[in-house]
């Protein structure tokens, strides 16, 4: 039976080819649209630490009152809060973070010096943030502790300073200063990098391939490369600068289950009416504590004009649908008598439903494969519209081909519904006589 | 007149074909009207002007690789060796250009004791004496800053100097009154000292592009600063012509010059048309994607009514023959189908209306956009009814054509 509708519906589908095709060409342009900016949207939502995203913490700590923060504290810490977290070791693990630029400068006196941008971080980072090492290892704490002038560098960067060798125990001269190589990480390519948004890309495109002990930053005076706030006047220079109100650092904290969290959450509410009472803040404690996915939500990495290529996209494919119902139901009733005749032959209404379904599958089936060439030259396009840090993360993968074409199949299916239900309520006595 | 009350009366015996067409062009006016008005808040966006001499400019994002001490020095020479290049009109450091994408930004008050800004993220560019010269911009009130009012920013210094240059559009805001030379504000923190205003330049945007700093848009401030920190932006003016090989050529003096330096590849070093295109890339890809949506709705909905008038013509056949046989006209018919189509669109483009300003609001407050003019909703309901007419007419000529004989035939 089933060959037997596949044959009808094939015939019927080359009865009126304009029709068919004019169906088919809907539903692609229709679901490659919708795929390319899921596509999109799927990159710049996604979780980049999905194993541990839900027990990653950043602390705020409103440092400026009502008067400097419309509700929400702002983004960062200052270094004294952050700190004082460290020193508190309430959490598992736990690190203070800011972003860095470095200038490497070659032996030769001949090339110029090259630009690295990097972080500023405790040892805890690497473990916590399940940083992959590809040679060495993390420094120690007691290298936090005393400052230490080591680094650990990213692959990309041991692959044009060493050619890819190990080079732990090597040297490399940042702006005069020579820092000892410790460890090489692996590529690490979660994005957005959640604990670096304070970029143009916000957290997309090539991020830091070299990290330093705080402390050490600190104390040569690194500045700070990503965002930093002083809502309240401080003395020049870098000192007064670290131990101004003014807001530079992320403290980010590893808190494994839901009592941990709350008891942090605690903790930092109990820091801040600590401030209060020694009379730094004159307002209530107004503090957060969120974790990845929440963090970049509140950050707003996805852009607008992913979030909104979406809703238009999807508001297409809704209109392509309707459209298609109209042609589908076109087609369909123009078989009435067709159809009264199978029923008065003896066909069920299952019968009639299996046949029309079937035919709208093979349409929708069509549509999907041409939505995939579409949606494939889509993904190429997204350089046009997005950035391409955001766009070259892009591309036609066997997740999203066979997404398309599902969702291809399961809208037509979905629209020929009713056109099918239709069909199986033609009356065969009526029509017969009316013929 | 159109037969309005068969035509009505004929809509009842295909409602559900009625009804799809009309959600159909309710549903794309929504999106359309929505679509446009998006598409040109971010043209206007695009197409706004910087003020500055953009044909003429460059960029380089240098940083030195020296002890603190050196710096100041090091700068100068930089800047002296740019100035005298062949080729370069003009040149300067700062912090931060037009449309760099974000810099330096600070409230501005009248009073230093009061919680009231007029200016809550006015721009700080840090400046010399050839900036204005450099950028191309006039100044339209009072005077360009004098050699030896240049000071130096410390490291987390304060931008509050005794004299600065603002744009008109600030001027205003923080004096509506239009006198604002000669008039001080305050630059930054409660202990800001006062900044008095020596000039007023009519027009230069601010670097940041992101769209929450709209209303800032052109409230800049230059500061007679020179930068004393690692990095720095040279900004280049270039003769006549002389840009492209500049673009080259500078990188290269300044390599000669020293290599103890930082210029980072790619975006180091480009010119000004780079940079605008940078800025508003998402804008521009933004408004060419809505745009090729809506003209693909528009073709599929026009597709869509041909489909189902189509076929309602053929299922007609006989009807129409038998209006043939007495006595109507091809004219007649052709009316009835064009009125019809007429009718659901119409129908359809009301509902739309309702849509539109449904779909408005829930983007206002998901995307922060504006409330939907009336003229966009106006002016999609026209385009649609048109392109249903467009549409229909050719199922409608072919219906006029059905000959008087089909009444008397069966099938």
């Amino acid at each position: 039976m089933f060959g037997y509708y596949v044959q009808l519906g094939l015939r019927s589908l080359r009865r009126n080819p304009v029709l068919t095709l004019l169906m088919v060409l809907v539903i692609a342009v229709g679901v490659a649209a919708s795929m390319t900016s899921y596509a999109v949207f799927r990159v710049t939502s996604g979780d980049p630490i999905p194993e541990k995203s839900s027990q990653l913490f950043i602390a705020q700590i409103d440092n400026y009152g009502p008067e400097g923060s419309d509700g929400d504290p702002l983004p960062w810490l200052t270094w004294r809060d952050a700190t004082a977290l460290v020193n508190a070791h309430k959490a598992k693990r736990q690190t203070p973070l800011y972003p860095i630029a470095v200038s490497i400068v070659p032996d030769d006196p001949n090339t110029m010096a090259s630009p690295a941008r990097g972080y500023a971080v405790q040892a805890d980072m690497f473990p916590m943030f399940d940083v992959p090492f590809l040679f060495g290892a993390p420094w120690s704490a007691a290298d936090d502790a005393g400052s230490a002038r080591v680094v650990v560098i990213g692959k990309n960067l041991n692959d044009r300073m060493f050619g890819g060798a190990n080079s732990v125990g090597r040297e490399i001269d940042l702006e005069g200063t020579r820092f000892r190589i410790v460890g090489v990480t692996d590529r690490w390519d979660s994005r957005p990098r959640f604990f670096d948004l304070d970029t143009r890309q916000k957290g997309f495109g090539d991020l830091g391939e070299i990290y330093m002990p705080f402390a050490r930053a600190i104390a040569d005076g690194r500045e700070p490369s990503g965002g930093n706030v002083c809502n309240r006047p401080s003395k020049p220079g870098w000192d007064n600068f670290v131990h101004s109100e003014c807001i530079f650092v992320s403290f980010w904290a590893e808190l494994p289950d839901a009592a941990s969290a709350t008891a942090y959450r605690q903790f930092l509410h109990d820091y801040s009416a600590e401030q209060t009472r020694s009379g730094r803040f004159s307002w209530a404690p107004n503090v957060r504590l969120r974790n990845v996915m929440e963090w970049l939500d509140f950050r707003k990495v996805v852009p607008a004009e992913a979030r909104m290529s979406v809703l238009v996209s999807a508001a297409f494919l809704v209109i392509c649908l309707v459209n298609v119902i109209g042609l589908l139901l076109a087609k369909f009733m123009r078989r009435a008598p067709e159809i009264a005749i199978r029923r008065a032959l003896g066909a069920s209404r299952g019968a009639i439903y299996a046949q029309f379904l079937l035919e709208a599958a093979s349409v929708g089936l069509a549509g999907g494969l041409l939505g995939v060439i579409l949606t494939a030259l889509g993904t190429l396009c997204i350089g046009a519209v997005f950035d391409p840090a955001i766009a070259n993360l892009v591309h036609m993968s066997l997740p999203l081909l066979s997404l398309t074409v599902l969702v291809a199949l399961a809208s037509t299916l979905v629209a020929a519904f009713y056109p099918t239900w239709r069909a199986s309520r033609v009356q065969p006595a009526w029509q017969l006589k009316a013929s | 007149m159109p037969p309005f009350r068969p035509i009505l009366a004929a809509l009842r015996y295909h409602k559900s074909g009625a009804l799809l067409i009309a959600l159909q062009v309710a549903l794309t006016l929504a999106v359309v009207c929505n679509a446009l008005f998006v598409i040109e808040h971010r043209l206007q966006r695009l197409s706004r002007d910087t003020g500055v001499a953009e044909s003429e400019l460059m960029v380089v994002n240098n940083k030195w690789v020296a002890p603190a001490a050196e710096l100041p020095a090091r700068q100068a020479a930089d800047v002296a060796m740019l100035r005298a290049l062949p080729g370069v009109a003009d040149a300067y450091a700062t912090n931060a250009f037009p449309l760099m994408g974000g810099a330096w930004q600070s409230g501005v008050r009248l009073d230093p004791t009061s919680q009231h800004y007029v200016s809550e993220g006015a721009s700080i560019y840090f400046v010399d004496d050839h900036a204005l010269n450099t950028l191309g911009v006039k100044v339209t009130e009072g005077r360009n800053f004098r050699s030896d009012e240049i000071g130096a920013l410390v490291p987390n210094g304060s931008p509050d100097t005794p004299s600065i240059i603002i744009t008109r559009a600030l001027a205003r805001r923080a004096f509506p009154d239009g006198h604002a030379l000669g008039k001080a504000f305050y630059i930054g923190n409660r202990d800001a000292r006062p900044s008095t205003i020596v000039g007023i330049v009519e027009h230069v945007q601010t670097p940041q592009t992101d769209s929450s700093d709209d209303i800032y848009w052109n409230d800049s401030i230059f500061v007679p600063m020179r930068l004393t920190g690692s990095g720095a932006f040279f900004v280049i003016r270039a003769q006549p012509g002389r840009l492209p090989a500049l673009l080259h050529n500078v990188p290269d003096a300044l390599k000669a010059l020293s290599t103890r330096r930082v210029i980072p590849a790619p975006h180091g070093v480009l010119a000004f048309s780079e940079v605008r295109d940078m800025a508003y890339r998402s804008d521009r890809g933004l408004a060419w994607m809505l745009a090729g949506i809506c003209v693909t709705l528009l073709v599929v909905t026009a597709a869509g009514i041909v489909g189902l008038t189509s076929f309602w013509v053929g299922q007609r056949r006989r009807q129409i023959g038998i209006r043939r046989a007495l006595g109507a006209t091809r004219r007649d018919i052709l009316v009835y189908f064009l009125t019809e189509n007429g009718l659901i669109s119409l129908a359809g483009g009301l509902a739309g209306v309702v849509l539109a300003f449904a779909l408005n609001a829930w983007m206002m407050k998901a995307f922060e956009t504006s409330r939907l003019s009336l003229l966009y909703v106006g002016g999609g309901m026209l385009i649609l009814l048109l392109l249903g007419q467009l549409a229909v007419l050719s199922p409608a000529r072919r219906a006029s054509r059905v000959p008087p004989v089909e009444a008397t035939r069966t099938i």
